[in-house]
């Protein structure tokens, strides 16, 4: 018998990825955020950034954005199966191009240096309208929001300037106009 | 002011209102107040198993043969971990089990306390949905939901973690709603328009074909009643995966008997040359499809499934019908019968060349074998079983290996809910606790587990189950002293290294019988065979049968390993290129 040794077949179909941006609506209780992420590190697949958070408190809804990579039949599998979920109440599935949707990270820069440095800093934040939310002598810490693709650039472009820390959310997403997602 | 009841009561009020009538478990220190309250509940009857395992396996028996929920009760720690087996096992086949575990003291979790262990956590990848009650006011509500998510849309299993403390707490008694909502999760989700789509698609293929699988026996005997007419109306052939055994008389000349790895020759070539592939209740597992890429590639692919996570999963389909199997087959029907009575003789003229085509692959003979006169051929053990015992409505479990196969292949199965067999996972040991349940569920009825000699020596530990609750179950354990499968594959995939496969030291099986207090058989020839099998059914004891077989026997025919279906292994005589007369049969 050429080839396989193995009792299952194997795999020579080369699919394309694709990250997609997944929002759920959960009920916010424990272990439901370990049951949506399971979906994802049950089948290999690395999260690329995660955001949590309660946003109705009277129903106990919390929202999950969830940034992920992967070939369009695995990412729809996922999304069958977080619809499964007892604690899910919808899912919806956006590709990072989408131009009806608005993605926002925002990041926290340190930056320690002197004074000429710490305001080119500012300088070269310009774009993303940044806010420093503490300053002194020597430091700054400012705020940006912004896509993810500009924060990683900003995070390589702030070191000559003396970036010392970066911390930085996951993305969050909306849709743009008067809709919201059903 | 209304009644208090503890925790422990809530449990046994719930199962009461529930209509649970049997309950798998074993006690232990972080369920002993669950246990305190079983004698206050009478018609809830407790059957203590040896090993949680078995617990898990015998009301997975219960619930395939009995089409309620089975229901099981472990301790903390140690007894959640065991039973982790049987509920992956009923996830991977759909079967709906409740699992009540107790855990350790709310202020103790997390503490690393005596037999702790994160069940929830353990548990979530396996189960459907699972519970840690922090809150004696939610007891209720939850065991009720436990048993609606168990039981509704793609049934499985669900778990309900208590611990202790709430066990001993008192709140009131909430019924269960008397409608129970879906949660909108396991809804018919198809259209009138699909049925039509499906009925043009059936009325346009010249070579269709039926594929079903469990989901037609999950949704009830009704489908099967359903399917059974669909099948007949439009003279279609049909296939069925190994769970779906049962769901369409195995005896009827339109069944092709079953597809996939060791599928027949007909059913697998009938698959690849379709143009029509209708799927109910089947998953596209890939024991079925072989080389996916060269998976049935010239047919249009119907798949009805209550589950939309199994639509294009792995293979991709032209008509997807998200519904239960019962209420779109027959929409069909009577769709059918109302619009289209004069396809249903028509098309029985355009399907005759298929069937011709699907008669020469039959003449293959493909589960024929090389008979002896000097050794039981396993195959002819479960041919002669089959024909002793087929007046009987007997209900078959099996372990999982050559054996399990060979059962497919051979016993002929005509009615839902009668073929136990772990499919997915795969767990050898499920067959002996698996009888045990079914035995519990069908007192009156004759109740086979079809072993190997290496899988039943997983669970054996229930023979005292059996015994103390005067199961008669039948163990009849295919010997061949390898883990057979495993030799196989060793040797047509691995040069014959036969690595581990050989059990060196077995028990003598009939004297292991007479230890549990049951009855032990052992059949050595070919003509003593049926004296023997006979003896065995005239025992209304648990009997062990040591059926001594070809030790090398392979099970054929086979799909090798990355290969389509139209590319099968037929067994020995074909290898040597001799034509298969038939005369494996003889000695019939």
């Amino acid at each position: 018998m050429p080839n396989s040794k193995s009792a299952y077949s194997l795999s020579n179909l080369k699919e394309k990825l694709d990250t997609h941006i997944i929002v759920v609506w959960v009920d916010n209780e424990s272990g439901v955020l370990a049951r949506v992420v399971g979906l994802f590190s049950g089948r290999g697949y690395n999260i690329e950034s995660l955001a949590v958070a309660q946003v109705d408190e009277k129903l106990n809804i919390s929202r999950i954005t969830i940034v992920t990579t992967g070939t369009p039949q695995v990412v729809n599998q996922i999304k069958l199966q977080l619809k499964k979920l007892v604690p899910v109440h919808k899912v919806a599935d956006f590709k990072r191009e989408d131009k009806a949707v608005i993605f926002k990270e925002m990041a926290l820069f340190k930056l320690v240096g002197t004074q000429s440095k710490l305001t080119s800093a500012i300088k070269a934040c310009k774009k993303y309208n940044p806010i420093v939310l503490d300053t002194t002598d020597k430091s700054n810490v400012i705020q940006v929001t912004a896509l993810r693709r500009e924060i990683d650039k900003m995070s390589k472009d702030l070191k000559k300037y003396g970036l010392v820390s970066v911390s930085r959310t996951g993305a969050v997403a909306m849709t743009r106009g008067a809709d919201t997602f059903k | 002011m209304p009644k208090l009841y503890s925790g422990a009561e809530i449990v046994f009020k719930c199962m009461e209102d529930q209509n649970v009538e049997h309950i798998f478990g074993y006690p232990g220190g972080a369920v002993l107040p669950i246990y305190d309250e079983l004698q206050n509940f009478k018609s809830i009857k407790h059957i203590l198993v040896r090993h949680e395992q078995g617990a898990g396996h015998a009301a997975e028996g219960y619930a395939r043969s009995s089409g309620k929920p089975g229901v099981v009760l472990v301790t903390s720690g140690p007894g959640a971990t065991n039973v982790v087996t049987a509920l992956t096992d009923a996830y991977m086949d759909s079967i709906p089990l409740v699992c009540i575990s107790g855990q350790v003291p709310t202020h103790l979790i997390g503490t690393d306390a005596f037999q702790e262990c994160d069940t929830t956590g353990i548990t979530r990848p396996c189960t459907k949905h699972n519970w840690l009650v922090k809150d004696i006011n939610d007891l209720a509500n939850i065991i009720h939901k436990a048993f609606e998510v168990a039981t509704t849309g793609r049934p499985g299993p669900v778990l309900v973690d208590i611990p202790k403390d709430i066990q001993f707490q008192k709140t009131i008694y909430k019924k269960p709603l008397k409608k129970p909502k879906t949660n909108g999760k396991s809804h018919n989700y198809f259209k009138q328009d699909n049925i039509d789509q499906l009925i043009d698609l059936m009325s346009k293929s010249s070579k269709p074909i039926f594929y079903t699988g469990g989901g037609v026996i999950n949704s009830g005997p009704k489908a099967s009643e359903l399917l059974k007419e669909l099948v007949y109306a439009t003279g279609f052939p049909i296939t069925s995966t190994l769970q779906g055994l049962g769901s369409f008389p195995g005896d009827d000349n339109q069944f092709l008997g079953m597809l996939g790895m060791h599928g027949t020759y007909e059913a697998n070539n009938a698959m690849h040359d379709c143009d029509l592939m209708i799927n109910i209740g089947a998953r596209f597992d890939d024991r079925i499809t072989g080389k996916l890429d060269e998976f049935s590639p010239k047919s249009k692919k119907v798949h009805i499934d209550i589950d939309p996570s199994s639509i294009n999963k792995n293979v991709k389909v032209d008509l997807a019908i998200v519904g239960d199997v019962k209420s779109v087959l027959s929409l069909t029907l009577n769709k059918l019968k109302k619009n289209k009575s004069k396809f249903l003789k028509s098309n029985k003229q355009k399907t005759s060349k298929w069937w011709e085509k699907i008669q020469k692959w039959r003449s293959i003979k493909s589960l024929d074998y090389i008979a002896s006169e000097e050794t039981i051929k396993p195959q002819f053990a479960i041919e002669r079983l089959y024909e002793l015992t087929k007046d009987k409505d007997s209900y078959i479990t099996t372990e999982v290996g050559q054996h399990q196969m060979w059962a497919a292949q051979h016993y002929k199965f005509n009615k839902p809910n009668r073929w136990m067999t772990s499919g997915g996972l795969g767990t050898m040991g499920y067959g002996l606790p698996a009888a045990v349940g079914v035995q519990v569920a069908h007192p009156k009825k004759l109740v086979i587990d079809i072993a190997g000699e290496a899988s039943v020596l997983m669970t054996l530990q229930e023979m005292s189950t059996a015994v103390q609750y005067s199961l008669p179950i039948k163990i009849f354990i295919l010997n061949n002293e390898y883990m057979g499968m495993v030799r196989q594959w060793q040797e047509l995939l691995h040069d014959k290294n036969y690595s581990e496969s050989y059990t060196a030291a077995l028990p003598d099986f009939v004297k292991l019988a007479e230890a549990y207090n049951c009855v032990g058989i052992r059949a050595k020839r070919p003509e003593e065979l049926d004296d023997k099998i006979i003896e065995m059914l005239n025992t209304d004891k648990p009997v062990i049968f040591d059926c001594m077989v070809d030790k090398v026997e392979n099970c054929f025919p086979m799909i090798p390993s990355g290969k389509p279906h139209n590319q099968m292994i037929l067994g020995p005589k074909d290898q040597e290129n001799k034509k298969i007369t038939g005369k494996g049969k003889s000695l019939v």
